[in-house]
């Protein structure tokens, strides 16, 4: 392995030197950032040109002032980095480091969530192949993967955020928006359920009720002017995660592991009568403290209680507990609501930028703040790139699931279940993780698009405003930072795809 | 002779066969031969989805291509895109669909279906010309890509070797610098020189992916018996490649030069929404989103109707690219709707 990793980090430093000098020269003839000085009526433009000129070094041709840059760049090998000044003469790298932070405040956030949805959705219609189902997600996946993100951002802007807010102040659920998403729900879950018509039409009516039934619960009690995890649902909630879990990790042939996870859920219950007074107003580290407490605990009594499934039950303890966890936190976050509502006028959710001007509040309530921001740019960036996922997967599921291996695990008697998560799941994320792997490399770079339509100063937006003028110290360090995540994360993803599956030989 | 026709000559004769013991029809016993070209063409027109996006497609293209007119032929709509006219009703669309009994207005074009933008043009005529410009952009993108893709996926899968590692770490170069970036800066040094310039200029930098693609195909295919018969002919290495290679890839080829279209409207929609792509007095549909998107309160019409047009064309192609996907596909056995 070490002298293949050694070689493609050879290589790939020479690919980027190539890039470097490629993209260097053509921003550098994309055109004279004096342009617009030159233009104007500013009495000081004299002292602003050259200022100007010596700030980008202007008057030295442009291959040498490559090599130049190139000089301050390789010092980054050294530990003495020098991405130059833009030309406003600010530096390169504190701009850059600003604007790395932003992005991937914004991206991995979006990029899990279009992972974890996209390759279940994927799973499921592979595991339904040609019913509606299949047919509407392909359609969707299409349409999502023909999205302009510019377009579909406005819409998102004027219905989910303004429109949105609008209805906070007075949340009251119309009778055709119940009956809408219930029967919308009711065939979803009649779709993933699939099997024979009567299977069918249980799933869609229990679903239908069931939301129909929330929805109403959620609309009378006024539940979206004043959110919350009251006890009643937190206990189900918990009880639901222990149950899916458990279905996940092992399946309920044997008990074990259900009493496992549901003595979990028990501790993450008693965890949300308890906490309050750790969590009025915790730091971001004690929240990151109490999560690897709530994991070791869930995995103890996956241990301890798991008898002969020990493995799964530790599992499936820990997912759990994860999820006992996460609603704990999203009570604490709830109930800060309202109050975050009044300091903003009822502006919940942010059409634009990263957190709300002159902003102040407990913890809770920056959070709350910085997640109303994230929300659309994070929505825009998951429905453009959960198609792929969707499809990848699907294709990969169902390549995997007719191979004779999962025959062989049929015909030995295993369960379904088993046969699916253990034997075909597993090996059909194998292509994912390449996916993954390279998205997370391009994503680096920012959305630039998304960012410049919700002016998240991010990545993209430092690449677009420096190539608008045309900067090449700024483009430059942009390009410096995405270029290596690029070539890095190919390399990972070649590398992981030789360990995950052995078959594949790394030379 | 190329694989492909000895096993289609074989074929025919195996339909003559097949016609003389027709009269086993009733039982619907007879296996009627096809060639390669009949199957994957039987396959294609039977994609439901498929066909239905081409006739959308066309349709699309028609109208766009017909109603203004293209290159100084006139067309039957009765404005044009540049010609500013007095703005009536706030510049309404007077496009209506919905029929009288059911309490709406009834069928009726009017004079400005899809309305008017600030300055009175009709606004119709002008999506009209950002779908003409963005249609060509993407197919000359396509045919761009294509050439230059399969040109260097060719030289380096079958000459293999320096050629090889020579033309694959220039791709990686290009797949280095993300495509937005270079054709960003392209467009800025090129956008003002004209739509096709600029989807010149795309063309050059999208056919990483496809190169990729090629070379894999030629890499598993020159080692084919095939080739090798070929060879042991004295077949000179151009003849190898043009005729036995390339005629085995095409099936890759379409499908991938069907998706890069899709991807090119998209790209040339987000340039010229960056300001780095088509710019004005031309137009075309990412432009018309860009500069009406803070109208979208007042007068939704301007952000509508070009928004919806560059998802119709991206997700016809898209669909018509999957449609040649399951046709080429050797081992789709069942055809979908």
């Amino acid at each position: 392995m070490a002298p293949f990793i050694l070689r493609r980090l050879f290589i790939s430093f020479f690919v980027l030197l190539g890039a470097t000098f490629i993209v260097y020269v053509l921003v550098a003839n994309a055109g004279d950032p004096r342009s617009a000085l030159v233009e104007s009526a500013d009495p000081g433009k004299a002292t602003k040109i050259a200022s100007m000129t010596r700030n980008l070094s202007l008057d030295v041709p442009v291959i040498p002032r490559y090599f130049a840059w190139l000089g301050g760049a390789l010092g980054c090998l050294i530990g003495k980095c020098d991405l130059g000044n833009t030309s406003t003469g600010a530096s390169v790298i504190s701009g850059l480091s600003v604007a790395v932070g932003a992005t991937l405040r914004l991206v991995v956030f979006a990029l899990l969530i279009a992972v974890v949805v996209g390759v279940s959705v994927g799973i499921v219609t592979a595991l339904r192949q040609y019913s509606g189902l299949d047919y509407s997600v392909t359609f969707l996946a299409f349409l999502f993967f023909s999205l302009p993100v510019f377009w579909i951002a406005v819409l998102m802007k004027q219905f989910l955020a303004i429109k949105f807010n609008d209805w906070l102040r007075a949340p009251t659920i119309p009778p055709w928006a119940i009956l809408v998403l219930a029967v919308f729900l009711g065939l979803l879950a009649a779709g993933v359920v699939g099997g024979n018509r009567r299977r069918r039409l249980a799933a869609f009516a229990g679903a239908g009720i069931a939301v129909a039934l929330i929805l109403i619960y959620l609309s009378v009690t006024d539940w979206f002017a004043e959110p919350g995890i009251r006890p009643a649902i937190m206990i189900v909630m918990s009880a639901i995660t222990a149950v899916l879990s458990t279905a996940l990790f092992a399946g309920f042939r044997s008990r074990t592991v259900l009493y496992a996870t549901m003595v979990t859920a028990a501790v993450g219950v008693i965890c949300y009568f308890t906490l309050d007074s750790i969590l009025a107003d915790p730091t971001v580290l004690l929240i990151l403290g109490l999560l690897v407490v709530a994991l070791l605990v869930s995995a103890a009594i996956g241990a301890a209680m798991g008898g002969l499934y020990r493995s799964q039950a530790i599992k499936a303890c820990m997912l759990t507990g994860f999820g006992c966890a996460g609603l704990v936190f999203a009570a604490q976050l709830l109930a800060a609501v309202p109050a975050y509502s009044a300091k903003v006028n009822g502006v919940v959710i942010a059409t634009i930028g990263a957190t709300t001007p002159n902003f102040s509040g407990n913890f809770w309530e920056t959070t709350l703040d910085q997640l109303g921001h994230l929300i659309l740019p994070t929505i825009a960036i998951v429905l453009i790139s959960i198609a792929s996922y969707t499809r990848y997967t699907r294709s990969s599921m169902l390549e995997v699931m007719n191979a004779d291996y999962i025959r062989t695990a049929r015909a030995k008697g295993l369960t379904e279940r088993t046969v699916i998560v253990r034997h075909g799941f597993r090996n059909a994320l194998i292509p994912i993780t390449t996916l993954v792997a390279i998205d997370v490399g391009g994503l680096i770079g920012g959305a630039i698009v998304t960012e410049t339509v919700f002016g998240w100063s991010g990545m993209g937006k430092y690449f677009n405003d420096a190539l608008k003028i045309p900067d090449p110290n700024a483009v430059m360090g942009f390009f410096l930072i995405t270029g290596t995540a690029i070539v890095l994360f190919n390399m990972i993803a070649d590398i992981a795809y030789g360990f995950l599956d052995p078959r594949i030989r790394l030379s | 002779m190329s694989t492909e026709e000895k096993a289609s000559a074989e074929d025919r004769a195996a339909a003559a066969e097949g016609s003389a013991t027709s009269s086993t029809a009733a039982q619907g016993l007879t296996i009627v031969a096809r060639t390669q070209g009949q199957l994957v063409r039987r396959r294609f027109l039977r994609h439901r989805a498929a066909m239905i996006s081409l006739t959308i497609l066309v349709l699309v293209i028609l109208l766009a291509y017909t109603s203004i007119g293209f290159a100084g032929i006139p067309g039957w709509w009765i404005w044009n895109y540049y010609t500013p006219a007095k703005v009536v009703n706030k510049g309404a669309p007077t496009l209506s669909l919905w029929p009288t009994f059911l309490g709406g207005e009834g069928f009726a074009i009017g004079v400005h279906p899809f309305g008017q933008d600030d300055l009175g043009r009709d606004y119709f005529a002008l999506t009209m010309r950002g779908a003409q410009i963005s249609i060509m952009i993407a197919f000359v993108v396509g045919i761009v890509s294509t050439v230059i893709g399969v040109t260097i996926g060719a030289l380096s899968g079958y000459y293999r070797g320096w050629v090889e590692s020579g033309l694959m770490r220039f791709t990686d170069v290009m797949i280095t610098i993300p495509i937005l970036v270079i054709a960003a800066v392209l467009g800025q040094r090129f956008g003002g020189a004209g739509p096709i310039v600029l989807a010149v200029v795309i063309g050059l930098v999208v056919w990483t992916g496809l190169a990729r693609i090629i070379r894999g195909e030629f890499l598993s295919l020159r080692e084919k018996e095939f080739v090798e018969a070929a060879r042991a002919l004295g077949a000179k290495p151009k003849r190898i490649i043009f005729r036995h290679i390339l005629p085995n890839t095409v099936g890759v080829i379409t499908v991938a030069a069907t998706l890069a279209i899709a991807s090119a409207i998209l790209l040339e929609s987000a340039l010229s929404y960056l300001g780095f792509g088509v710019r004005a007095p031309d137009t075309s549909l990412g432009l018309l989103v860009s500069t009406y998107q803070n109208a979208f309160t007042t007068r939704p019409w301007l952000f509508w109707w070009p928004g919806l047009f560059i998802i119709t064309i991206a997700l016809t192609v898209n669909f018509i690219g999957d449609g040649l996907r399951d046709a080429f596909d050797p081992r789709q056995n069942r055809v979908r709707a």
